[in-house]
């Protein structure tokens, strides 16, 4: 069934009769990254207005695929639960090439966690979700839809944002701002910031088909990817299922197409028929584009801090786009929480520093992996063709084979904000069974140490102590003895060998130190 | 002969650093790349008994 695109109410801001008190942060856009990042920070206890130039929710299901990482993040917003119950869990993975099958991969996901490797949701109800979870705090999210930010200027101590509406222009001031107005963020353009990366050439046709049974040889929800099949040749394709009946089909058109002829109907019918057979199917959504992978040089700019698309663009490979930015907001929530309430807006350099490791990583990855699958000249063709052959028979080229590499929680490990080496730090938050709750629920987004033995440990003031019971799943993630901090975004700043209050209190002082 | 990957984690570094090597290259160009690098990794090895076992297998399905 297609979703229904309920508009959502305008009402006529304060501003434009009054000056408005100053806002501690406006977030410019409520797409997924800009709503989480309200939610973020009322969880905190910070206000925030959100402003939008739509009143609606993402028209076309866009980004679909949401990652263990990101969703252990949205379980802490409050929407993982929604997300995982209306969201298809991946299963099987098959990859062919021509008609022949190369290999099949288990997406089950791994016992003794609570959110699943991946899932498919279409963008429009994670935004749905998210809005509706805004809702639950009225005197801390102030939610502007039909208000577009036309202008803004940097005090050093404040900005101004200039905005119109259906009744006017008003002006607005808040401590910070934060773009989160997507890929081409007109707050960047206003800056005249330099956006710079790798631009490919090749256009790419999506497409949306409501079925009334599964495509696959069986009603599991399986992935499959085609390099070069019968019914696109010399090209790649993708057919994966979201909620609803709703299958996407990816289909890379090559970079002499004309997206304005290919995006039709007629043009696409004989597409969708060569995959699916004659099965009757509903048209829902359709879209060509091409991409690029760029970042901003820095994510701070004064009191202006880019998060999500705003400050990065992948290609879709890997479905690193979405699931970034939403660690970009895991990263920054508390750290402006903190700047706000502290006065300490050195801590902001640490997002940016952390999270443009984060975007290079991301980057890097999907580069890669567009490169593997449009390659650009007859050599690279050669090379491509001879791995996907090889690796019917070989495992190591079934590793090289890249069809994109999996959206992973970043690993801080080395970063200025961390202390020491041991293997778990830097990395992410690992789930375990607590009975009958996860990790995952328990810890709510502050500094906790974890006791990983009962060498008797205490904190600081401040801090939440969880002992983590013994069994398999804690020696196999965690080890059976020590101590690790989580940072309030669950990232693994520091481990101890034994209890220690002075070592645990100078470590989570070095992560709240500001210089990176 | 290792037919098991044993390049992780590198694998998609090395092959883009291949991938890289033949940038801006003509065809034939290209061509004696890929021979200068057989014959090189031939040296490298230098176990006759596993570089005839990885011949055998590299021309198995093409003639």
């Amino acid at each position: 069934m297609a979703y229904d695109y309920a508009p959502f109410p305008y009402t006529a801001p304060p501003g434009l009769t009054a000056a408005e008190p100053r806002h501690p942060v406006a977030i410019v856009g409520a797409g997924p990254i800009g709503l989480a990042l309200a939610i973020d920070l009322a969880q905190r206890g910070v206000k925030s207005v959100v402003l939008d130039d739509n009143n609606v929710v993402s028209v076309g299901s866009r980004a679909i695929c949401w990652a263990k990482r990101t969703l252990e993040i949205f379980d802490r917003l409050g929407v993982g639960e929604r997300m995982l119950d209306k969201g298809v869990t991946w299963k099987v993975g098959r990859l062919f090439h021509g008609t022949d099958q190369v290999y099949s991969f288990d997406l089950l996901p791994e016992d003794g966690h609570k959110y699943p490797a991946f899932i498919n949701l279409q963008q429009y109800y994670v935004e749905q979700y998210l809005v509706e979870r805004a809702q639950d705090f009225p005197d801390l999210i102030d939610l502007r839809f039909l208000n577009k930010v036309t202008g803004h200027v940097d005090h050093g101590d404040h900005v101004t944002l200039q905005i119109e509406t259906p009744d006017g222009a008003y002006s607005l001031n808040a401590e910070y701002l934060a773009a989160a107005d997507g890929a081409g963020s007109p707050t960047r353009k206003r800056m005249g910031l330099s956006f710079e990366g790798q631009t490919f050439e090749e256009h790419f046709l999506i497409i949306d088909v409501e079925l009334p049974h599964s495509p696959f040889q069986t009603e599991d929800p399986e992935r499959w990817f085609w390099f070069a099949p019968p019914f696109h040749p010399g090209q790649s394709a993708l057919l994966h299922r979201q909620p609803d009946n709703i299958y996407r089909i990816d289909l890379q058109l090559g970079s002499d197409t004309d997206p304005q002829a290919e995006a039709t109907k007629e043009k696409v019918t004989p597409r969708i028929k060569a995959i699916i057979g004659d099965m009757p199917f509903r048209l829902d959504w359709m879209s060509v584009y091409k991409f690029r992978c760029a970042m901003l040089d820095r994510f701070v700019h004064g009191r202006v801090l880019f998060v999500g698309d705003s400050a990065h663009v992948v290609s879709p490979f890997g479905a690193r786009g979405g699931n970034g930015g939403i660690q970009d907001v895991d990263n920054l929530g508390w750290k402006l929480t903190h700047a706000l309430q502290c006065g300490t807006p050195d801590l902001l350099e640490t997002y940016d520093a952390e999270r443009r490791h984060g975007a290079r990583e991301n980057i890097l990855n999907s580069s890669r992996a567009t490169n593997f699958m449009t390659p650009k000249s007859p050599i690279e063709t050669l090379f491509r063709d001879e791995t996907l052959k090889l690796a019917g028979q070989h495992p190591f080229a079934r590793k090289l084979i890249n069809s994109g590499r999996l959206s992973q929680p970043c690993n801080l490990a080395g970063m200025p904000q961390q202390t020491g080496n041991h293997p778990l730090v830097g990395q992410a938050l690992i789930d375990l069974p607590l009975g009958n709750r996860w990790l995952v629920d328990t810890v709510t987004g502050q500094f906790t140490l974890l006791a990983l033995d009962d060498a008797g440990w205490t904190v600081p003031d401040g801090l939440a102590l969880r002992a983590l019971p013994a069994g398999p799943e804690r020696s196999a993630r965690y080890g059976d003895k020590g101590a690790v901090l989580l940072r309030p975004d669950g990232h693994i700043c520091a481990y101890f060998p034994t209890p220690d209050q002075t070592a645990i209190a100078t470590a989570q002082a070095r992560t709240l130190g500001g210089q990176p | 002969m290792i037919l098991d990957d044993n390049l992780d984690p590198h694998g998609d570094a090395l092959y883009a650093a291949l991938m890289q090597a033949h940038d801006g290259l003509t065809d034939a160009q290209s061509h004696a790349l890929n021979a200068r690098l057989v014959l090189m990794l031939m040296n490298e090895l230098g176990n006759p008994d596993r570089f005839k076992h990885l011949l055998e297998q590299a021309r198995a399905d093409l003639a």
